[in-house]
């Protein structure tokens, strides 16, 4: 295992660990890899070329984006774009890695970056601070990188044998995992205004940015934002929390 | 593959990395400061919460009575499987119902 260079028993269980974590949520990424891989088909993109976007992107929501954009020669800077867009709330979560792989060199945090998707992000910052904290996101993080490219060629190769994820309940998967999430995170560290400032912010972004460039990242962004500046403002009365 | 098809792919996927390591240098000036440190700790519960919200003002009654059995179970059980099952087969027996 030369992504821990640690290589210790400790580095390997905490691995080990995060993989098993994800292992549920893997299931939800695979019925969407699977319509993503079907949508691909349908747009025209090959095998390899499905493949290569998977493991490079590897974005769902950027990716899906990107389809409903595509045309023949792709519109690169559109396309370039709706990604930085879509996907700006990696800004916020990546800003929040620095605990999670902290002692790191920048040779070992730079590859790790690519690993920060919705879930698996999720799933380390609600683990919370642990030895080898590091390595267990690599563990989440590499069980979706196995799914996501596997999924969506599955789906590819299925083409519209792939049944709506709806009827399965599947769609309210992730809202379910985010949501578990958020209540383990909740119990341990307790600032209610942060939440009902973040959800207030959510709330108020979908509505009125619904439709808008920023495509799932806008209520992300404005909800983190808004519920981290009312933290920041509590630190300055409170000393230290 | 067709060349235009991977020169798309190949800047998305550098958007999308650019974007994780601006974040994460970021992250690291902010932390610097005791009032950023204080709002970078409090970020992950803020940033989970309003990924969940959209979700939840977008659907009906169904998707509301699964995600208070999810969030009851997640309060008591430590293990994500149990509520994550129980969301998916709620939400399926509810719409059924509902």
């Amino acid at each position: 295992m030369t992504l821990l260079s640690e290589n210790s028993d400790g580095a390997r269980a905490a691995f080990i660990a995060g993989a098993l974590r994800t292992a549920p949520v893997a299931l939800g990424v695979l019925a969407y890899g699977l319509v993503f891989g079907a949508l691909a088909e349908q747009a025209g993109l090959s095998f390899g070329e499905t493949a290569f976007m998977s493991t490079i992107v590897f974005s769902g929501s950027a990716q899906f984006v990107a389809l409903g954009l595509w045309t023949l020669p792709p519109p690169v800077v559109a396309l370039a774009l709706a990604t930085l867009l879509v996907n700006f709330r990696f800004f916020l979560m990546a800003a929040t890695m620095g605990r999670v792989l902290k002692g790191w060199p920048l040779a070992r945090v730079l590859p790790a970056l690519a690993w920060v998707t919705d879930e698996n992000w999720a799933i380390t910052m609600a683990e919370g601070e642990r030895r080898h904290w590091g390595a267990f996101f690599l563990g989440t993080g590499a069980v979706l990188y196995v799914t996501w490219p596997t999924a969506t060629l599955l789906g590819h190769a299925l083409g519209s044998v792939v049944a709506d994820p709806k009827r399965w309940g599947f769609d309210f998967a992730f809202t379910a995992v985010f949501m578990t999430l958020a209540v383990g995170l909740a119990r341990r560290n307790r600032a209610p205004l942060v939440w009902i400032v973040s959800a207030a912010g959510s709330f108020l972004a979908d509505r009125l940015l619904a439709g808008s460039a920023l495509g799932a990242s806008a209520p992300v962004l404005v909800g983190g934002i808004a519920g981290a500046l009312v933290a920041a403002a509590r630190a300055g009365k409170a000393d230290a929390r | 593959m067709r060349a235009e098809v991977l020169i798309a792919f190949l800047a998305m996927a550098a958007v999308s990395y650019g974007i994780r390591v601006a974040g994460f240098l970021a992250g690291g000036r902010m932390h610097e400061h005791p009032r950023l440190r204080a709002a970078l700790d409090q970020l992950p519960a803020a940033i989970l919460i309003a990924l969940v919200v959209p979700s939840l003002t977008r659907a009906g009654p169904a998707e509301w009575l699964a995600a208070a059995v999810v969030a009851a179970l997640a309060w008591w059980v430590d293990l994500l499987l149990v509520p994550l099952a129980a969301g998916v087969v709620a939400v399926v027996v509810l719409r059924g119902m509902l």
